[in-house]
């Protein structure tokens, strides 16, 4: 399982601001993750559909499409920052 | 050690200055910036906004900013006050505060921690204005400030 957590705008268009989600294979990517979520169709794929302009963070760095993401991590979606 | 906090209520800035200045003799410069809330963003009347964060990464991304300024110039104490929760126009959302010994490096490291907090730090703003709420999109200007301190 890895906990998923959702941050402003895209946790209010996605009803959603935390959950927990089994991994579909052992060696996952920040990107199979995405295609996970899309695959949920409505309001998912529209959030995570390519050219959207979102970030990930994986346990609280940010990532890429290409970071692991292995049992047990905490990995954030949210758009671009815009504090200061 | 950086220091890093993230809090809903105002802070005195001048006080926090002092902090950083406190009891120390080899300090020769302090740079210090304040960001403020407009009372307009992008053609609209703000009258309040709200400021989100992601608690633990922020607070974990301010201090790689103030570590990673820390690692470029020759300073002695970095200081990033954010605040959060609902904001009026006139009202303090951040301060920064460097201290070196000449004033060179304070200035740089002042101007280059608010550039990356701009860009890194997982906040966001919502702003109420008389056509009702929006999130405040990230502007492209920030992450030109952001990359003209790469290579």
């Amino acid at each position: 399982m890895v906990t998923l957590l959702y941050f402003a705008s895209l946790r209010e268009s996605l009803s959603c601001a935390r959950e927990q989600l089994p991994l579909s294979s052992a060696s996952s990517t920040v990107s199979n993750l995405i295609e996970q979520l899309r695959s949920r169709g409505d309001r998912w794929s529209e959030a995570f559909a390519p050219g959207r302009n979102f970030r990930v963070a994986v346990n609280q760095q940010m990532a890429d499409p290409a970071t692991p993401v292995k049992p047990g991590d905490e990995v954030a979606f949210f758009p671009p920052v815009t504090g200061g | 050690m950086p220091i890093v906090r993230v809090q809903e209520a105002d802070f005195d800035v001048g006080r926090e200055l002092e902090i950083l200045t406190g009891g120390r003799t080899d300090v020769g410069a302090l740079a210090s910036f304040v960001g403020l809330v407009r009372d307009a963003n992008d053609g609209r009347g703000v009258s309040s906004m709200t400021l989100e964060h992601y608690p633990g990464m922020t607070e974990k991304a301010l201090e790689d900013i103030c570590r990673e300024a820390a690692s470029r110039w020759d300073v002695l104490e970095t200081l990033v006050i954010h605040r959060i929760g609902a904001l009026k126009p006139g009202d303090r959302i951040v301060l920064v505060g460097v201290t070196s010994a000449h004033r060179g490096e304070s200035f740089a490291a002042c101007e280059f921690i608010m550039d990356f907090l701009k860009t890194r730090a997982p906040f966001w703003k919502k702003e109420s204005t008389p056509e009702g709420e929006r999130w405040v999109e990230a502007r492209s200007s920030d992450d030109v400030a952001a990359n003209r301190w790469k290579g």
